[in-house]
Formats: C-alpha cells, structure tokens, sequence
C-alpha cells in the first residue's frame, strides 16, 4: 500500500471509530426501543461514510471491499444494528458500483449518493416468495418512458428512513419469476404503507418492517443488467462479506468484555490465575478462526473482482457461501463461550460484561438468508462442482 | 446433439416456456433457468454424453444458451475422443 494509500486507510479507520463512539453510547437505548440509530446513522453521513464505495471520478472515495469491511467491523464492535444498516447500505451501494458504470442514470445517482449521503435500502423479499430473493412475483410495467411498480415487500430493512431503495422485480408482467431487474426508487417517486413491524429478539434497531411499496419513476432508473448477474457478482458475495465483517465485530466485543472481566479478576488476585482464564484463551483461538475466515473471504473476493470467469464460477459461489454459514455460527459460540467467562454479569443487563444484546443480536446471522437455504444452494452445487485441493490456491 | 440438449432441457431445465420455441442462443436464463435447475441440467449432460465439466466451465455462462452449452460439449466430446 502506498504511503498516501495508508494514511487514507487510517483516516477512514478514525472516521469509523468516531462513528462507533456515537453508536456505542445509543446502542442500549435503540436495542430497548427496537428505534433507528439515528444518532449513528447521522455521525456516518458526518463523516461522510455513505459514500466512501462510489468511485473517486465520482465524488466517492472508491473505497475497497477490505476497507467497507473494516468499518463494518469497527462499527459492529459498537452497535450491531448500525452496523448491519451501514453493511446493508453498502451491499446496495455495490450493486450500483459494480453494475451501474455503463448508464448514465446509475452513474449520476452515485455522484448523488456522495454529495448528499444518500441511505440506500433493499427491497428484495416479497409475500408469497419469502427470502428466496432469486425470485420475483411483481413486476415493473414500462410504458414508453416511464416505470411502475408495485411490491408487497415483507421486509424493507430501514424503509422509511432511507434516501432511495433498490427493488428487485420481474423484467415484465410476462416474465419468467427468476427473470427479475432492478430498480432505483428515490424519495419522492414511491409511497411505503407499513405492513408488519419490527418487534424481534435481537437486531432491533434495523427497523425491518414490512411495506406496500409503489413506485412510478423514470424507465432509465432500472438496472441494465439482469438482477441475476448483479445477485450472482456483486450482491452475494457482499452480503456474506460484510454480515461476516460486522457479526466479526460483534463477537470481537465480546471477547474483549471478557478478557477484561479475567484481567480484573488478575488484578484483585495476582498469585492466582483466574477461573476464566483458559476459556479466554479457547475463546481467543476461536476469534483468530473467525477472523481468518473474514480475511480470507475479503481477499477471494477482490481477486474474483479481477477475473469474470473466477466471479462466475461456482467455486466463487461455494466460498462465499461456506464463509457466511461457517462465521453466523462461529460468532454465537464465540458469545456463548465469553458468558462463560463473565458469568452472572455477562448475563445480566447494564454491566460492563453484559452480552445479552451481543447474543440476541448474534441470533439473526443463521437466519437472514437462512443457513438452511444457503446449505441447500451448495450442496445442489457440490453435485458438479470440482474442490480445489491446493492450500494457498 | 440439439435435439439432445433440448431434451435434456425440457427435462431438468424447469422452463415456463416450451423449450422447441427456443432459438439457439436464446438466454435460458431468461426463460426461466434456476440456478438450481442449471446443476440438475449439467447431471443430465455429464451423464447423457459420458464427460465432467471442468471447474472452468462450471459458471453461468456455460449454460446460458442451448448454443453455448453444445460449444462446451464439442470441446469436451473432441477432447474424450482423442483421448
């Protein structure tokens, strides 16, 4: 990395920790009341972080996936559910990133995106079809110029506090379900009725309600490119990437909560060796896993980025799959083990041990995209395809 | 070997359209191929014509059009029978 590379790199890094102290000092109250982290979401736009993915000829910053991880993580350490908005706000920003160059619409909404910190949300799951967001029962009506659409959208993760939404659709009302487009819906050209509310265990504060979405905008605003190529080299791929990045974080502070319960047990007894001091040491070996898996996630992807075929291919696809599976696993053990650690006071609520939120929070990584579906996907791929045996590839 | 294809389509592909309307590179993708349907499909042909696809042509293209799925054929029929 050049010198002026790291010391972007750094700034963008102080700019995250910025972002995860307002986040931190909010995150029990939006966790309480299931509320947006407004406060959180403000210091990204402050920071000017909802933007840091669109190309610098843009007015981004053409900011790297390790990058976006990056600040996934760090924010994830603070406040799970302003992490997951922010990583979803990136998954959406990457669609337009990696397939909307070539139109002209695309291009100058991304210039948008940056000068004014445009949240991002997704519309991709429907009544009737659930989380299989490969396939699609609405679908937008072109006539002439203009585009409507129509979504019983079961989850709008955010939707009424984002700037713009991408809706996934079929191409036309004769169109196959898995023939499906995408569509950029901004404020001002859609209309949400609030179906369902938000009321879960953990992940309170991504406010994923349902809505009714309609929407009449420009034909230019839909994606020239098939969804199934956006889902298949960009959208996957990232969502497993930066969901992984941020649970990462989550079980970071975690392990960091209880190291610091071991080390004040250390202090108060210095002659002997905490009870908890061997599980932190378990822990720690399997934060370095986690952590591996994460970087290696990273790594494979942008070397894919670089090469079509390898994008394309189902060895790509097996990864990205065995990383999101293997690292929504890794960070509830992670928790568990560190409530071990901290015991009644890792349990209880308002300590500086606590890991409630960590674990409830935690829950919803085997279920958005659920493990069992994702688990299906590849073992119907590992029926064809070839396991490449080499350690360092 | 078309007609094979198309057969072998009809069978695994799970397409809402008939698949005798289908030009040579219409997108099957299109026409309603799931991904899932895509590997039963690629089953049906390593089975059908005795060959396994490498891992380089395990992507969506390969399998995006009857005309590109009887390319990659060729290559690997050629390839088994000089063998």
């Amino acid at each position: 990395m050049s010198a002026i590379g790291k010391a972007e790199a750094q700034s963008l890094v102080e700019r995250a920790r910025r972002v995860a102290a307002v986040a931190a000092a909010h995150a029990d109250a939006v966790d309480r009341a299931a509320r947006f982290p407004a406060e959180a979401i403000a210091a990204m736009k402050a920071e000017r972080l909802l933007g840091i993915a669109v190309p610098g000829r843009l007015g981004g910053e053409s900011a790297t996936i390790a990058e976006i991880a990056e600040v996934c993580s760090i924010v994830g350490q603070a406040c799970s559910a302003s992490a997951m908005i922010f990583a979803m706000h990136q998954i959406k920003m990457s669609s337009l990133t990696s397939h909307g160059e070539d139109s002209p619409w695309h291009r100058a909404f991304m210039t948008r995106c940056a000068a004014e910190q445009l949240l991002l949300g997704s519309a991709t799951t429907e009544g009737g079809i659930g989380g299989d967001l490969r396939n699609s029962i609405c679908a937008v009506v072109v006539e002439g110029e203009r585009a409507r659409l129509e979504k019983d959208a079961t989850v709008i993760s955010y939707g009424a506090m984002a700037d713009a939404i991408l809706v996934t659709s079929r191409r036309h009302p004769d169109a196959a379900s898995s023939d499906q487009v995408m569509t950029v819906v901004v404020k001002g050209q859609y209309t949400l009725e609030r179906t369902t509310e938000w009321d879960t265990l953990g992940m309170r504060g991504t406010c994923s309600e349902g809505f009714k979405l309609v929407a009449e905008v420009p034909a230019e605003q839909i994606f020239p490119k098939p969804f199934a190529e956006i889902a298949a080299q960009s959208m996957l791929a990232t969502s497993h990437i930066f969901w992984s990045a941020l649970w990462y974080g989550i079980a970071v502070d975690a392990v960091a909560r209880a190291q610091a319960f071991v080390r004040a047990a250390a202090r108060r007894q210095p002659s002997v060796t905490p009870p908890g001091a061997l599980r932190l040491a378990e822990v720690s070996a399997a934060l370095q896993t986690m952590r591996s898996a994460v970087v290696a996630g990273v790594e494979r992807f942008e070397e894919a980025k670089a090469n079509p075929d390898k994008l394309m291919s189902m060895g790509f696809a097996v990864a990205m799959n065995n990383l999101k599976v293997a690292t929504s696993q890794q960070v509830l053990a992670i928790i568990n083990h560190a409530m071990l650690i901290c015991g009644i006071l890792g349990y209880k609520n308002g300590t500086p041990f606590s890991l409630g939120r960590h674990l409830r929070d935690a829950h919803s990584a085997q279920l958005m995209i659920s493990n069992d579906r994702i688990l299906s996907n590849t073992s119907n791929l590992l029926l064809v395809q070839k396991q490449d045996t080499s350690l360092i590839g | 070997m078309d007609n094979q294809i198309r057969e072998l389509i009809t069978k695994h592909g799970g397409l809402s359209v008939d698949v005798a309307t289908l030009g040579l590179d219409a997108d099957l993708y299109d026409a309603g191929l799931s991904s899932f349907a895509s590997v039963q499909l690629m089953l049906g042909l390593e089975d059908r014509f005795d060959i396994e696809f490498p891992e380089t042509m395990l992507n969506r293209r390969t399998f995006a059009s009857i005309a590109s799925i009887r390319a990659a054929l060729a290559q690997l029929v050629d390839a088994s029978e000089a063998a």
